[in-house]
């Protein structure tokens, strides 16, 4: 193995990594409070205000798209190039090109916002972006795939550590599912409405093989990535097992190509294939739980950190939460369990286990973890970390009880007969009931939103800090030169 | 290509896939445990994102440049 230390900005490109690791934080800021607004017009309708602009429909895909791809893309981007660069030891092939994906991502999802906004959709779950910001995006993404490939082929270190595997496997994996979902026909050159190639069921599995391979790739084997470089570096030690790790890699990248049809139990698709689907999805809890324990256990031997040490809790419960959501995960897919729970809350609650408890928390983790090193500072304010900790945690468990409670209440509603086989309850009684667990997930919401912007303000005071510590240390140096 | 349509029963791929999957996964498996000599290697790897660390990056104890 290469030893190389490195000596900084000069080695390395970091400049894009902290534009990336920025906006990560502004877009949480912008994604969580759509989300929280929506939530809220659930609870408390008078907030669509009687105008499409503020309704649910155009803003719910601002809120996905803003937290999927704002704020984990960019975070992403951000800790792939920081990854990459110091485990190759070697800097990114072009500083042009790092610029490009940075301007381009950041112009898809204010572009996508916009046009969500304004009513253009094409209709496709986490994919409702039209066919011209779909280009874009396939433009941004075989630049980002041609870099992150280049600087792995210059690396100095002979061998190329895994997590770099996870995040070259969210590369590809997003490239093909990205292409395929939007195969679509526009309905003028320049109009924005297009219609998908693929028709009627087929368009239905195209959609959700892309669908839950985005949770495969975009948001578990990126942010495996991510716990593989920075949980070792937080704790201070190795990851428990690299041999686990290999395995790990190959059995999750294989599996979860498999198990997307599982959303489409019990419809027109042929039944072999959603049970193909649920069989794989079995199957996948065995890498995910093997990734989980080699995370956890690289704690082996120092527990302590745990009350020491708040970055180091927000890795350990986001791994906590990772575990959680790909056992319910796999529970959710069998056919029985999936008569009662599709459709309603408890897939909205499951989602949020896994968006929240896995991929914002081990996001934060990472980035409280780099961004000071960014800046060559300490964190502004360690108390702060505590506080988003909690306020975070309690935001998770408030939403995803109030998505259990809501889920199984509405699916037993929607399946009580009466004495004469007619339906129990009609649809309005089961919106009704849904009302209380509707604030109580809000409120967990704003719990979450806070502490995204207790976080947001740390950071802002930490780089602040670092680039007045940076002058300080120039004055006082410019000073040194002068008096010799 | 009459041999073709032998692919196409289910009865015959589902076997089949298993074999493949099952070797391919065996294989892997036997690859990464399987030797003393590889597993220390492999295991030597655990410590690459440490090898470019500053003096002091890890305790905190790094001086400013």
């Amino acid at each position: 193995m290469a030893v190389t230390t490195y000596s900084g900005a000069e080695q390395y490109n970091f400049d894009i990594v902290k534009k990336f690791s920025v906006m990560s934080l502004v877009w949480a800021v912008v994604g969580m409070f759509v989300g929280v607004y929506i939530a809220s017009e659930l609870a408390w309708p008078f907030l669509n205000f009687d105008s499409p602009y503020f309704s649910f429909g155009r803003f719910r895909p601002v809120h996905t798209s803003a937290v999927i791809f704002g704020f984990g893309g960019s975070a992403l981007f951000a800790t792939s190039y920081y990854v990459v660069q110091r485990t190759c030891q070697t800097r990114l092939i072009s500083d042009g090109m790092a610029s490009f994906t940075f301007w381009g991502w950041q112009t898809v999802i204010v572009l996508a916002a916009l046009s969500y906004v304004m009513g253009y959709s094409q209709g496709r779950e986490y994919a409702e972006m039209e066919w011209p910001i779909d280009l874009l995006i396939l433009v941004v993404w075989v630049t980002y795939l041609i870099l992150f490939v280049g600087t792995i082929m210059r690396r100095k270190q002979p061998h190329i550590y895994v997590a770099n595997w996870f995040y070259l496997a969210f590369i590809l994996a997003t490239a093909l599912l990205h292409t395929f979902n939007n195969l679509a026909m526009p309905v003028d050159l320049f109009s924005m409405k297009s219609y998908s190639l693929f028709a009627g069921t087929q368009d239905a599995m195209t959609q959700w093989w892309y669908g839950h391979n985005a949770v495969g790739f975009f948001l578990t084997a990126a942010f495996l990535g991510m716990m593989y470089y920075f949980v070792p570096k937080q704790a201070g030690r190795p990851i428990y097992s690299y041999r686990l790790s290999i395995v790990h890699f190959w059995a999750l990248s294989f599996m979860y190509m498999w198990v997307g049809a599982h959303h489409l139990h019990w419809t027109a698709l042929p039944d072999w294939t959603s049970s193909l689907a649920a069989a794989f999805s079995i199957l996948l809890l065995m890498p995910s739980w093997g990734g989980m324990i080699n995370g956890i256990m690289t704690l082996s031997g120092a527990w302590d950190k745990l009350r020491t040490d708040p970055v180091m809790r927000f890795m350990i419960v986001a791994l906590s939460f990772y575990g959680m959501s790909t056992f319910e995960g796999p529970m959710m897919s069998l056919k029985e369990v999936n008569a009662l729970s599709h459709y309603t809350d408890w897939t909205v609650g499951h989602v949020h286990s896994g968006a929240l408890g896995w991929v914002a928390m081990i996001s934060f983790g990472s980035l409280y973890h780099m961004m000071p090193k960014l800046w060559d500072t300490k964190i502004y304010s360690a108390k702060l970390i505590e506080w988003h900790f909690w306020l975070a945690t309690i935001g998770i468990v408030l939403y995803i009880v109030a998505m259990w409670i809501s889920g199984i209440t509405q699916g037993l509603m929607w399946r009580a007969f009466d004495e004469f086989g007619n339906l129990q309850y009609s649809f309005a009684e089961s919106v009704a009931a849904m009302m209380p667990f509707y604030a109580m997930r809000a409120i967990g919401g704003m719990f979450f939103l806070t502490g995204t912007v207790l976080m947001t303000y740390n950071m802002f005071m930490t780089i602040r800090q670092g680039k007045r510590e940076s002058a300080a240390l120039e004055a006082k140096l410019a000073a040194k030169m002068a008096h010799a | 290509m009459e041999w073709l349509m032998w692919f196409s029963k289910p009865e015959n791929t589902k076997p089949l896939a298993l074999i493949i999957f099952f070797v391919t996964f065996m294989g892997i498996v036997i690859y990464v445990y399987g030797s003393k000599k590889r597993s220390k290697q492999l295991e030597s790897y655990r410590n690459i994102p440490f090898l470019d660390d500053q003096p002091g990056e890890q305790d905190g104890t790094k001086d400013k440049q």
